[in-house]
C-alpha cells in the first residue's frame, strides 16, 4: 500500500472527493495556484480548474460566509482556513450561522461545508500559530469537529467530512503534517514513510466520524487523546511502563462515548490529555463525562494534562508543551492514588 | 504644527431630536425623471454620479416619468398596490397580536412596503433573497401563504419551523427567501456566496443579498463587496437606507461617506441610489441590477432611500430619539399613497376603489389570522412538540442528542 504524508493524505481526499462530486468546490487563501502554504492543495487547481480550486481574498469570515451560501445552493464546498488561530473572524459565521442554519430553517437549508485549519502546537508558532481552539467548537450545537492523528484517518475522515450533510471544523495538527510526533523534540523526527498509519489506501474510502479508535491497548489506566497528544501519551506510557490504554477519539463531537465508557470501566482510571489550555477546555467535559459514567469504576480522580492557562509562548515552546514527562508524571500519579 | 492644539473627539448627531421640529431641507431630492438609464453594460467608472443622486419615476403630479418608466403595465402596477397594501394590512394586524400577547415579538415594514414588494417582481423564478428582517414584502409578492407567516408569528403547532424561531425570522427555499437570521449582515457574504455557486454550476440563477443602513458597518458587509467585485458574483447587493437603525441615525454608520451607494465604488461596483418609496423605480433599478447580474456583467449595489415609519420592533419607542412627526416630513412621502395616485393619473383606480380594496384585502388578513389562530397563538392552543426541540441539529441526531431527549422526558 503506498505510503503518503498527512498533507498528501488530506490532499488524496479532496482529490478523491473532487473526482467523484463536482459540487465538492476548494478554496481559501493560497489555496489555488500556489497549492497552499501547507501544499495540502498542490495541483488541485490545474486538475480541476480555477472554478473548482481558487484562491480567496484575505477574508476568513468571507471565506467561511460565503460558503454556506454555495452549500445553500447546494454544492459542498471544503473551505480552508490557513491557520486556526486565524478563524476567530469566521466565529460569527460558523457559530450563527454554518451550525444553525439546518435547525432554524427546519432543514429548508442545510450547511454541507467542511472548514480545515492547521491547528496545534510544538512548531515554534508562537501565539498565533499554536493554538488548539476544538472547545470553541464543540461548545456549538450543530457541528462536528474532528482530529486526525495520522495520514490513514485524515484522508478517511476527511472524505467523510466532505460527504457529511451538515458543517464539519476540520482540525489538522500541522505537528503531524510531515511524520508522528510523541512531544521528544531533541530527537530527530521519524517521517510518515516509516510508520504503518503512513499507508494511505488509492481512491475512495472512508473513517467515519463520531467513532474513536484504540491506538494501544491496555488495562491499567485510560489516555483519552487526539491529535499530536495521542504519540505523546504512547510514549509516556512506554517510559512509565505503566500500561495505558490510549484512546485516539479521532471526532471529538459527537463523541464516542461508548468506546471511553468501556474503556474506562475497565481499567478504572482516566487521564484526559490536551494541548489546549487547561480552563474549560475539552478535557473539562471528557473528564465531566468520565466522572458521570464511570463513577462507581473510578479508583482515582481522572486527571487531566493540558497546556497551561496562558497564550501560547514562543521560547518556552517545550515548557508549555505537553510532553511525556508531563503526562508520564500524571500517569504515575493516577495509579498512585 | 505648534498651532494644532488638542485634538477633539468627533461624534455625528441627528438634526434634530425629540421636541424639534423634523427637517428634512439637507436632504437632496433630483427631480423625477431627471438620472439617466445607462445601459446594463455600461462601465462602471462613468455612472459614479449616480451613488450620489437619487433614480425617480413619479413626480408630485402622480406622473411616470423620464428614462426609468414604462416598465410596467396597469396590472402589473395594480398588483403591486395590492402587494404594499397587504404588507401593511398584514403588518397592523400583527403588531396588535402582539399588543395582545398572542406573540412575543413584530416588526413592521411600515413605509418600507415598495422596497421589497417591487424588487421581487424583477426576480425570475429560483433566484434566491437574502432578506433581513425587513423584507417579508419579498414573500407577500411572490404569493406565499400569509396563514403560514402568521403560524411562524404565533410559533404554533402549523409553524413550518416548529416554534424553534423568534417571530419574522421566515424561511422559504421554495419562494426565493432565505432563513432569516438574527445576526445581522451575515446573510450578506452568503448570498455572495449562493451566486458564486450559481456561476460556478453555469446556472442562470442570481442571488439578491439584502442589508439596513446600520448594518452596513458590520464587516460582513465589506466581505460581501470584496468577494462580489473579485468574483464578478451574479448578486444583486441592497441597502434599504431607511435613516435608522434602531435608535442610532444613518450617519453613525455612514460617517463621512456621503452615501451607502459611494461605498460600493471603491470596490468597482456599479452603484445607483433609488427612491424607496417609489414602487416604480424600485423595480426599473431592480430589474436593471438583476438584469446585469443575470447577463454575468457581475454585481450590483442599490441603496433604497426610504424611511422607518414605524418603531424598529414592538420593543422600541422611537419617540424617546426622533421627533414623532419626522415621517410626515419625510421628503419622499408614503409608497401606497404615491403609487395609488399614480394609477389614478392613469386612470385605473380612484379613491373609492382603493378604500374598497383597502378593506377588502384587510378582510383576507383577518380570515387568514383566524385561520392561523386555530392552529394556536404562543401561549394558547396547538404548539410544536417538544420533541421538535431536539430535531433537525443534524442530519441524523447523534447519540447525546438522544440521552438528552430522554431526559427531557418527550
Amino acid at each position: 500500500m503506498p505510503r503518503r504524508t498527512m498533507i498528501e493524505a488530506i490532499r488524496d481526499a479532496m482529490d478523491v472527493s473532487m473526482a467523484r462530486d463536482e459540487r465538492v468546490i476548494v478554496y481559501g487563501e493560497d489555496v489555488g495556484f500556489f497549492g497552499g502554504v501547507f501544499r495540502c492543495t498542490q495541483g488541485l487547481q490545474a486538475k480541476y480548474g480555477k472554478s473548482r480550486c481558487f484562491d480567496a481574498p484575505i477574508s476568513e469570515a468571507g471565506i467561511v460566509g460565503s460558503a454556506i451560501g454555495m452549500a445553500a445552493y447546494g454544492l459542498k464546498p471544503c473551505v480552508e482556513v490557513q491557520f486556526a488561530d486565524y478563524v476567530y473572524p469566521a466565529y460569527d459565521q460558523i457559530v450563527s450561522e454554518a451550525a444553525r442554519l439546518r435547525y432554524r430553517s427546519n432543514g429548508d437549508f442545510t450547511c454541507p461545508i467542511v472548514v480545515r485549519m492547521p491547528t496545534g502546537g510544538g512548531i515554534f508558532g508562537g501565539q498565533t500559530h499554536s493554538q488548539s481552539p476544538e472547545a470553541l467548537f464543540t461548545h456549538v450545537s450543530g457541528l462536528k469537529v474532528v482530529v486526525p492523528s495520522n495520514p490513514h484517518d485524515a484522508k478517511g475522515l476527511l472524505i467523510a467530512a466532505i460527504e457529511d450533510p451538515d458543517p464539519v471544523i476540520f482540525l489538522e495538527p500541522k505537528r503531524l503534517y510531515n511524520g508522528p510526533f510523541d512531544g521528544h523534540h531533541e530527537r530527530p523526527v521519524t517521517p510518515w514513510s516509516k510508520h504503518d498509519l503512513g499507508e494511505v489506501a488509492d481512491g475512495h474510502y472512508t473513517v467515519p466520524l463520531g467513532k474513536a479508535v484504540i491506538r494501544r491497548p491496555g488495562a491499567a489506566v485510560t489516555v483519552l487523546a487526539y491529535g499530536t497528544m495521542v504519540y505523546v501519551a504512547q510514549a509516556a506510557a512506554e517510559e512509565t511502563g505503566i500500561d495505558a490504554e490510549v484512546i485516539d477519539l479521532r471526532t471529538l463531537l459527537p463523541l464516542d462515548l461508548e468506546t471511553i465508557v468501556a474503556s474506562v470501566r475497565k481499567t478504572g482510571r482516566c487521564v484526559v490529555v490536551h494541548e489546549a489550555t487547561l480552563t474549560s477546555g475539552f478535557g473539562a467535559e471528557l473528564s465531566a463525562l468520565v466522572q458521570e459514567n464511570c463513577f462507581y469504576h473510578l479508583e482515582a480522580p481522572v486527571a487531566r494534562v493540558a497546556g497551561w492557562d496562558t497564550p501560547y509562548p514562543h521560547a518556552q515552546e517545550w515548557d508549555y508543551f505537553p510532553g511525556p514527562a508531563r503526562l508520564g508524571r500524571a500517569l504515575l500519579e493516577t495509579m498512585e492514588a | 504644527m505648534a498651532d494644532a492644539g488638542m485634538l477633539r473627539f468627533h461624534v455625528p448627531e441627528p438634526e434634530v431630536r425629540p421636541g424639534g421640529t423634523p427637517d428634512f431641507s439637507d436632504v437632496t431630492i433630483p427631480k423625477a425623471g431627471s438620472v439617466p438609464r445607462p445601459e446594463i453594460d455600461v462601465d462602471p467608472r462613468t455612472i459614479r454620479d449616480l451613488a450620489f443622486s437619487i433614480i425617480r419615476v413619479l413626480n408630485r403630479a402622480g406622473e411616470a416619468v423620464g428614462p426609468w418608466a414604462g416598465l410596467l403595465s396597469d396590472n402589473e402596477l395594480l398588483e403591486g398596490l395590492r402587494h404594499m397594501v397587504t404588507l401593511r394590512s398584514f403588518d397592523a394586524r400583527m403588531q396588535m397580536a402582539q399588543r395582545q400577547g398572542k406573540t412575543s415579538f413584530y416588526m413592521q415594514h411600515l413605509g418600507e412596503e415598495a422596497v421589497s414588494c417591487a424588487f421581487r417582481k424583477a426576480l425570475a423564478p429560483g433566484d434566491m433573497n437574502f432578506p433581513t428582517y425587513r423584507q417579508a414584502g419579498l414573500l407577500i409578492a411572490d404569493g406565499y401563504p400569509m396563514v403560514t407567516m402568521m403560524n411562524q408569528i404565533y410559533s404554533n403547532e402549523a409553524d413550518p419551523l416548529k416554534g424553534r424561531q423568534l417571530p419574522i425570522m421566515y424561511s422559504s427555499k421554495e419562494h426565493g427567501f432565505f432563513s432569516i437570521s438574527g445576526n445581522l449582515a451575515t446573510q450578506y457574504i452568503q448570498a455572495v456566496g449562493w451566486a458564486m455557486a450559481s456561476a460556478i454550476s453555469n446556472d442562470s440563477k442570481i442571488a439578491a443579498a439584502w442589508i439596513g443602513d446600520g448594518s452596513t458597518a458590520e464587516s460582513d458587509f465589506h466581505s460581501a463587496l470584496v468577494f462580489a467585485s473579485t468574483y464578478k458574483a451574479p448578486v444583486v447587493l441592497n441597502v434599504v437606507n431607511n435613516q435608522w437603525a434602531i435608535s442610532t441615525f444613518q450617519g453613525i454608520a455612514r460617517g463621512g461617506s456621503g452615501t451607502f451607494a459611494a461605498r460600493g465604488l471603491g470596490f468597482g461596483i456599479p452603484s445607483l441610489r433609488v427612491d424607496g418609496n417609489d414602487y416604480l423605480a424600485v423595480h426599473a433599478v431592480a430589474k436593471w441590477a438583476a438584469e446585469r447580474a443575470r447577463k454575468n456583467l457581475g454585481p450590483t449595489l442599490v441603496e433604497y432611500v426610504t424611511y422607518r415609519v414605524g418603531a424598529h420592533s414592538s420593543s422600541d419607542d422611537p419617540s424617546a430619539y426622533r421627533p414623532k412627526a419626522e415621517s410626515d416630513a419625510w421628503p419622499l412621502g408614503d409608497p401606497i399613497v404615491r403609487l395609488k395616485n399614480h394609477l389614478i393619473q392613469r386612470g385605473v383606480w380612484s379613491d373609492e376603489r382603493h378604500t374598497q380594496a383597502e378593506a377588502e384585502i384587510l378582510e383576507t388578513v383577518i380570515a387568514a389570522q383566524r385561520e392561523a389562530e386555530r392552529h394556536g397563538t404562543l401561549h394558547a392552543g396547538g404548539k410544536p412538540s417538544a420533541r421538535d426541540m431536539f430535531e433537525g441539529v443534524y442530519a441524523e441526531m447523534p447519540p447525546h442528542l438522544r440521552r438528552q431527549r430522554q431526559q427531557a422526558g418527550v
